[in-house]
Order: C-alpha cells, then sequence, then structure tokens
C-alpha cells in the first residue's frame, strides 16, 4: 500500500505557523527507508513540542536501535503547537512524521515517550490528529499500536483507557521484542486480530485492556486482576544490563531548529541508589549499571565528529558518582584542550569533589555557574528525604566553587515535603545568606551570587512517598511567599541573593496525574475537550480548568482531587500501580516510609553500591546485579592503577 | 582565585567567501538556525576554522544579510576565517556533504588567494563599497548592494500580475506597514526597487529539491514576477511589495507566494547597465 507524503499539503500552512523549521525534518542524523521494504514501523513521538522532544536521550537511542534493524523503520513525531493544530484542523492535515511527512495512521506503532504526567492531555492531540480513535477499545486492525513508555509511563493508569501496550523500563530490548512479536503475527497471517496481537504481546508488556479494576463503595480500590487466561498477575520492567553492548546514540539528529538541548549527550552511567525518597527516577531505574571508561570515550569522539556539537554532557543521575568520574573528566578534558568543544556534568551532588571535577571540566572556559541541590531548607528534612547533606558540606562545597572562581551558584530545592513545617522552607533564606557570607570570604570579592530555585514536592508512585499526602497548594504558595519576603528582608544580601519558585497549582495536578488510577482517564479526556495543551508550559497551563474537569468528570464518584492528592494512604490499600513491578519491595518501600517520618528523627538509607545490600528487592526480583568499576582504564590507552575517587 | 586565562586562539590565515543556497524545505530556516548549521557543519567537515578570543570563543564566520524565513535563495553569502589554507574545492565539498540537504554550498571563493593579507586580513564581509587589494571576481561578488527576487503567485493570472506590475511601477512611492517584534513600521516599498517583470513559466529551472514545485501544481494561474531590490535600512522585503501590489491592484495568492532570491550584487550587475 503506498503511503503518501503529506508535505505538499502541510507546505502551505507553514509561513503561517511560528517556528516552521520545527515541522520540516531533513536534519543531518535523521533517516529515511524504504516505506514497503521494512514490514515492521514505528512512529516514535515525544509528546511535546519538537524543541523540548528532539533533544530527548530515550527517542534518539530507539530511533537508532530500530533503524538500524534490516526490515524496521522509525520515524519521529511530535505535539504541534496549537497554531499549526488549528490550520491542519481546518484543512485535514492529519499527524506527520517529520522524517517523510507520512501520516502517523499509517505506522504499525505509535510509541510514545512520557517523561512527565503534564504531556497526558498532548497524547490525545496527537492521537485525534492521527485519526486514531482515542479509545484503546475502539480501534480496529488498522490502526496503530499506540504504546508508552518513559518514566512516567511506570503509572500508566490515568491513561490505561488511550493506551494498547505500555513498557515499563528500558525500551532498547524491548522495542524489538515488540518488533518481533508484530512481525511474527504479520507473517502468521494477523492470528486473532488486534486482539490475538495484544494477547501476543501481554507476554511480553503490560496491556491495560486485559486488566479488570474493581472499586470498594469508599473508592479505594478492591483488585486489579486479569480478565483473560494466560495474562500475568504483575508486569515486570525490562532492565538493560550491559551498557556497553547498547552504546546508543551513536550519532544523534542534529536539529536545524533551536532546541533545549544542543550538546552530544552520552549516558555514563543508569540507574542511582543514593536513596533520595522522592526521587522515582532514582528508585524505578536500579541497580546502577556503568558503562565503561573505554565506550564513554568511544562513544564522545564519535559522536561529536558525527554531529559537530560542541558541548558534550556526561548524563546520569548524578554523575559525579561514576567509579571513574575523575579520570573520564581529566582524560576527555585533555583530549578535548585546545578544540573548543565544551564538557559538562548536569547533574552533580553536594560535594566539594564535585567542584574539582567541575574546575577540570571546564578548563579553559568561563565558570558562571554550578548548581546543586540540597532539596530540603533544614537537617532534618534532608534526613527525612534521606538527601544526607549537612550544612557544613554544602558550605564547605560553595566555599570551594567560589574560591576557584565560580561567580554563581544555583541552589534547587523542594516544598510541600512530608513533615515540612514553615520553619523548614525560611531555615533556606538562612542558609542563603551563609553561602554568600562565606562566598564572598573566600572569593575576596562582592559580586558573587547565589540563586534559590524551589518548586512544590509532587508525591510519586514507585517511590517510599507514594504513600504521603501531597502538601496543599495554598500552603505550599504560602511557604513560597514567606521564604521570598524572608529571602529579600536582609538589604546587605538583597541583590546577591537571587529566588526562582513554581507556584504549588501545576503541582497539584501532576500528583492528581502522577497517582491517579484509570478514573483519572475521565478527567483528562475533559480537560483536553476544555482546551487543555502543552499543560507542562506556564503559558498554556490553566488550574481552573483542570478544577472544572475534575469537578464534572468525576460526578457521583466517591473520590476528586483532593482525595488523589493531598490524602494520606496506608499500607492495606490497594495502589493504581501494585501490579506493576519495578522490583522494588512493597513491604521495603513501606518501612522506608515509616522510617522516613519516625517522630524521633528519621532513619538514614546508604547507599548499596558501597554498603552491603538492603534488599530493596529490586536486584532479586529482577535478576539484576549492580554493576560498577573502576576498570583501570585510561582513555589514552595507558593502563594505570585505579584511583580512589574522594567521595 | 582569578578566573582562568581567556584561551589564546590560532590566528586567522585564510578568508573564504561561500555562497550557498537555501532550498526547499530549508527555506524554512532563519538565519540563526542557518548559522547553527554553519558552525556544526564546519566542524563536522573538520575545517581548521578560526575562533574569536575570549571565555566563550565563537567561530568566526561572519553572514551576509540573509533572506528571510520562508524565503528560499540562490544566492546567500558568508565569510569563514580558518587557520589553515585550504583548497577552495575541497572546502566546498566536504562543507557541502556536512550540511542538511537543502542548504547547500554552491561555490567557495579565496578573497586573497595569493594569501598576502589585505582584503584577506578582514574577518568580516565587505558590503557595498571597496573591497581593498583582493581579487577583481571577489570584488564583483560582493558588491550585495541589490537582490534579485523570483515571486510565484499562485492563483494570479500572468495578465493580472502584468497591469499590477506596470502600475505599481508608474508609483512615486508605495508606503506599507509591516508588523515586526517592535511594532508596526512603515516603509516604501516603490523606492527600493529598481526593476520589475512578469516572466514566463518556462524561464524557471527546475527546483533541485522539488519541494517548491510541488506547491504550485495545481493552479489553474500562476503568475510569477521577477524583481530587482536594492537593500535600504530599513530593509524592504519582497513580502513588502507584494503587500504594495495587493493594495494596489488587489492581486493575492491563493496560497502564500514563494519567493527565491536568485542573485545578489550590484544593481549595474542584476539590472544589466553598464558595467562599473
Amino acid at each position: 500500500m503506498p503511503v503518501e507524503s503529506v508535505f505538499p499539503r502541510l507546505e502551505p500552512l507553514l509561513p503561517r505557523v511560528r517556528k516552521p523549521i520545527q515541522y520540516v525534518g531533513g536534519e543531518v542524523g535523521s533517516v529515511v527507508k524504504d516505506w514497503d521494504a521494512a514490514d515492521v514501523r514505528w512512529a516514535l513521538c515525544y509528546p511535546d513540542a519538537y524543541e523540548v522532544g528532539l533533544p530527548n536521550q530515550g527517542i534518539q537511542i530507539l530511533y537508532e536501535v530500530l533503524n538500524e534493524r534490516d526490515g524496521v523503520l522509525a520515524e519521529r513525531t511530535y505535539t504541534v503547537w496549537p497554531d499549526l493544530e488549528g490550520l491542519m484542523r481546518e484543512t485535514g492535515v492529519p499527524q506527520f512524521t517529520v522524517d517523510a511527512h507520512r501520516p502517523v495512521s499509517a505506522f504499525d506503532v505509535l510509541g510514545v515517550s512520557f517523561a512527565t504526567e503534564m504531556a497526558y492531555t498532548n497524547l490525545l492531540t496527537v492521537l485525534d490528529l492521527a485519526g486514531i480513535p482515542l479509545f484503546s477499545s475502539e480501534r480496529s486492525a488498522g490502526h496503530p499500536l499506540v504504546i508508552a513508555g518513559g518514566h512516567a509511563a511506570f503509572n500508566p493508569e490515568p491513561i490505561a483507557d488511550f493506551l494498547d501496550v505500555v513498557v515499563l523500563g528500558d525500551g532498547e530490548q524491548a522495542v524489538l521484542a515488540i518488533t518481533d512479536v508484530i512481525r511474527e503475527w504479520k507473517r502468521t497471517g494477523q492470528p486473532g486480530g488486534r486482539d490475538g496481537l495484544l494477547l501476543w504481546l501481554a507476554r511480553v508488556a503490560y496491556v491495560p485492556r486485559f486488566y479488570d479494576v474493581s472499586y470498594h463503595p469508599d473508592g479505594t480500590i478492591s483488585k486489579i486482576v486479569p480478565n483473560r487466561p494466560g495474562v500475568p498477575a504483575t508486569v515486570s520492567k525490562y532492565t538493560v544490563m550491559d551498557l556497553d553492548a547498547w552504546p546508543y546514540p551513536r550519532a544523534p539528529i542534529v536539529p536545524v531548529a533551536e532546541t533545549v538541548h544542543e550538546r552530544y549527550s552520552v549516558e555514563i552511567f543508569r540507574g542511582c541508589t543514593r536513596g533520595c525518597r522522592f526521587c522515582q527516577a532514582g528508585m524505578i531505574t536500579r541497580p546502577v549499571r556503568e558503562r565503561s571508561i573505554t565506550t564513554i570515550g568511544s562513544m564522545v569522539a564519535a559522536g561529536v565528529a558525527a554531529t559537530g556539537f560542541d558541548e558534550v554532557g556526561l548524563l546520569s543521575l548524578s554523575s559525579a558518582d561514576h567509579s571513574e568520574i575523575n579520570e573520564i573528566a581529566v582524560d576527555l578534558a585533555d583530549c578535548y584542550q585546545g578544540t573548543n568543544i565544551g564538557l559538562s556534568l548536569p547533574s552533580t551532588r553536594v560535594d566539594a569533589f564535585n567542584v574539582t571535577l567541575a574546575d577540570e571540566l571546564s578548563r579553559n572556559g568561563r565558570r558562571s555557574g554550578l548548581t546543586f541541590a540540597p532539596e530540603g531548607g533544614s537537617e532534618r528534612l534532608r534526613k527525612v528525604i534521606n538527601k544526607m547533606v549537612t550544612e557544613e558540606d554544602l558550605i564547605r562545597t560553595v566555599t570551594t566553587a567560589y574560591a576557584s572562581g565560580w561567580r554563581q551558584v544555583k541552589l534547587y530545592f523542594m516544598c510541600g515535603l512530608p513533615t515540612e513545617t514553615d520553619a523548614d522552607v525560611l531555615a533556606i533564606a538562612q542558609l542563603a545568606r551563609r553561602v554568600i557570607a562565606a562566598g564572598r570570604e573566600a572569593a575576596g570579592r562582592r559580586d558573587i551570587r547565589c540563586t534559590v530555585s524551589i518548586g512544590g514536592f509532587v508525591p510519586k508512585p514507585h517511590t517510599p512517598f507514594q504513600w504521603a499526602a501531597q502538601c496543599e497548594p495554598e500552603v505550599v504558595d504560602a511557604r513560597l511567599r514567606a521564604l521570598g519576603g524572608a529571602l529579600r528582608a536582609d538589604r546587605a544580601y538583597g541583590k546577591a541573593i537571587g529566588y526562582r519558585y513554581h507556584d504549588g497549582r501545576p503541582g497539584q495536578i501532576e500528583g492528581l496525574l502522577s497517582r491517579g488510577d484509570r478514573r483519572v482517564g475521565r478527567v483528562i479526556l475533559a480537560a483536553w475537550r476544555d482546551g487543555a495543551r502543552f499543560d507542562g508550559w506556564s503559558e498554556h497551563f490553566s488550574y481552573e480548568r483542570w478544577l472544572r474537569s475534575a469537578e464534572s468528570a468525576l460526578v457521583g464518584e466517591p473520590v476528586g482531587l483532593a482525595w488523589y492528592t493531598t490524602r494520606e494512604r496506608d499500607y492495606s490499600e490497594v495502589l493504581p500501580w501494585d501490579h506493576l513491578d519495578a522490583g522494588l519491595d512493597r513491604d521495603w518501600l513501606w518501612q522506608d516510609w515509616q522510617d522516613s517520618i519516625a517522630p524521633e528523627g528519621a532513619a538514614e538509607v546508604e547507599d548499596c553500591r558501597w554498603t552491603p545490600c538492603y534488599e530493596c528487592g529490586v536486584c532479586s526480583t529482577m535478576g539484576t546485579e549492580i554493576q560498577v568499576g573502576p576498570t583501570g582504564v585510561r582513555l589514552d590507552g595507558r593502563r594505570l592503577l585505579p584511583v580512589v575517587v574522594g567521595r | 582565585m582569578p578566573e582562568p586565562d581567556p584561551r589564546s586562539q590560532l590566528p586567522a590565515v585564510q578568508h573564504l567567501v561561500v555562497r550557498y543556497a537555501k532550498r526547499g524545505k530549508m527555506r524554512f530556516a532563519s538565519h540563526r538556525d542557518v548559522a547553527r548549521a554553519f558552525e556544526r557543519g564546519v566542524r563536522r567537515a573538520g575545517l581548521p576554522i578560526a575562533y574569536s578570543a575570549g571565555f566563550s570563543p565563537h567561530p568566526k564566520i561572519s553572514y551576509a544579510g540573509g533572506a528571510p524565513t520562508g524565503v528560499a535563495s540562490e544566492a546567500e553569502y558568508l565569510s569563514l576565517a580558518l587557520t589553515a589554507r585550504q583548497a577552495e574545492t575541497q572546502v566546498c565539498q566536504r562543507l557541502d556533504a556536512a550540511l542538511p540537504d537543502g542548504i547547500d554550498v554552491i561555490e567557495v571563493t579565496d578573497l586573497d588567494p595569493q594569501g598576502q593579507g589585505g582584503a584577506g586580513g578582514r574577518a568580516a564581509l565587505p558590503y557595498a563599497g571597496g573591497t581593498g587589494g583582493s581579487s577583481p571576481r571577489a570584488s564583483t561578488a560582493l558588491h550585495l548592494e541589490a537582490s534579485e527576487w523570483r515571486v510565484v503567485l499562485p492563483g494570479v493570472s500572468p495578465a493580472a500580475a502584468e497591469q499590477a506590475v506596470a502600475s505599481f511601477l508608474t508609483l512615486g512611492e508605495a508606503p506599507v506597514e509591516r508588523l515586526t517584534d517592535k511594532g508596526v513600521r512603515c516603509l516604501d516599498a516603490r523606492a527600493a526597487v529598481v526593476d520589475m517583470t512578469v516572466i514566463d513559466a518556462d524561464e524557471i529551472p527546475v527546483d533541485p529539491d522539488g519541494g517548491q514545485r510541488v506547491a504550485t501544481t495545481g493552479h489553474k494561474d500562476c503568475a510569477m514576477i521577477r524583481m530587482v531590490v536594492l537593500h535600504t535600512a530599513p530593509a524592504v522585503r519582497p513580502e513588502d511589495i507584494l503587500t504594495a501590489l495587493r493594495d494596489g491592484s488587489g492581486i493575492a495568492a491563493s496560497s502564500p507566494p514563494l519567493t527565491t532570491r536568485l542573485a545578489q550584487g550590484s544593481r549595474a550587475l542584476l539590472t544589466g547597465e553598464t558595467r562599473s
């Protein structure tokens, strides 16, 4: 069946929209394969604007993994901005891929990667523009399979009715497993039709329609059980166990349009076991799996040559924790000295060692700003969240930074954490003043700055805080206002301390979408029909629209916005994601939650990379293990003794 | 402790003028998009590009005023400063291969082929005005006083276009307004136009990328106008002239006009008047 490009119909619309370059494709690194030579065709979607979606590592990795295979084709599609959406509806132009401008409805799979729950409404825009029925139950054999993945799909229940399949965990092997199933189903004459295919896929992924959810009269879930024989009671996540065997992306797409990240990024390890109790990423990506220094070195060299980027990002959840980060930093800085290629370490902990690393990476460049995330304002609160940073650690770290020439330090915090009081948040002002005072002394100059950045905490599934009551947005906003006042109170520091905050209301909607069940799907649909688009963008987000939608969509139910967000859950309650297994032992999570709020003070959990296993459950259930170096290899090939990295 | 010393950069020893095209889908790239593509392109091509000194060194590439977003071009210019001499044809091939399809390098010219300094010592593109000791060829090419544009107007009959052009050329002035980021700007569209004719479809070369031709098919009427417009300050764009044609004679395209810059150079060169 020939599939025609929609570009001739799209082209006349482009002079009428903002940033038309986002819709034309043709980037260096993009791939257009022969449609007829492929038997399984994926449209990979990042459900946000191109400028945000293009640099997404997940999509870039899967695009390469799929396109490297014979007989498999992958193209990309993003959510179009409302101006183009309007024109496409007017003229009947369907959702298209940017690679060959093929209609998304012609593909076998629409694979959607969710980094945030706030993109759920954008999924509906994409489906609707593609001409794919919004509800899985209304689709037939001719429609693409709608498959979700990504961190925000670890509780896909709020969008379960709109999805056919969900992948938990790492995507590299999962997309190939799904591809094989689809190919086999097609080859054997599509046995059982769409339902038959979904039954086969229920062996390798989560198929929401094969699970029935029932509720107690009080609104809590009674049970979630398979409704077909052969469908497993729980579904496990995928874990890639050898990152060196999956060195992607090798040659990521280089956008012509301006995007949010303009660099070649290499993941230096996956997973994190620091045990921060609020952090969903750190819980669902266990265990830690390092990429070796040699693979990192060859990926960087090839990636820079293929893309022409002038910045290399060393990505992970806590980059300074790589067992050979010092060697990586020094060797890469040596390699690229004099080349105008910059190196960056986006996620770093509060640790003076990280300043030394940053110094190394910025050897020749300007030392503008360093970012640290103490997350909690008081030491007591940092114990609650298991982010073990003392005030002395922080002062020592920033003093080191200012002394080595860094002018600005950004500090990230959260507001509305469990057990938090006004005093915990106000302590941030105190801390910021100490930072400036110590910094001025260390730098010997007054023009140093510290920016406090703070947002509302949203409890996430698969974390110890999944049972916690989310703080009311009014309380969050009052504390943020009080902190602003306290930061401005002392003239001696006024201009040296910057303040950025996100108000609490979008956080409450994120909370609804994060811990919601299938009934929340009705709210999402109502909000989308009421015009919700790009909810992650403050200029598009409307709290009132979501309140209205929650009210109308849940009328007659014993549940509502507050029930989903500000209500604490107890041990016995069935959580909407209890049948989805990230490997974490539920009792371990519960005990960790209890430990965090213990009246005598929170108990600390160490990192299992350098202390004995505390049995969070992941490795034993998933058959995985920690993979860390050091390897003792240096990037120039010289073998050196392993260097002990200061921690 | 003081901040680290600014990197010392290798000096530029060669300045090349690059003529490139913005074709097909890539006509939707903005000036900044094109600039980013070239910065990455020179690195992918492995060219020894010179960098500015200072804390955030930038590759030394200077751009002559680019065609607006959405407008195609066969005649965009920039200059590259290199730290080691390269053959022009080599740079042309390598750079073209390293750029996205549609941003195509047409010609690379050494401003100072003997490497004796003079004009080659400049990093910036010489606009209209003397070009000192550079070769006659570069000197001619870089008198970028005016542009020759071709505008395809779908849904407009050639006869109506003839009439509109004739009446436009009799005007003493043609004030038009354009909405810019800084508010409404008033321009005289007539003053910048030194030549304007309606041309036959046969005169149009095949677009190598095919993109624009697709959009023009299916229209019974399709007028094409060729015009030479001076580079004035503030700049008068082809869209301003189309506004004046619409205001004056009521001709309006049924779908967005397709505009291509065909050439840039001296007024005399583009109008075929006596060459200076």
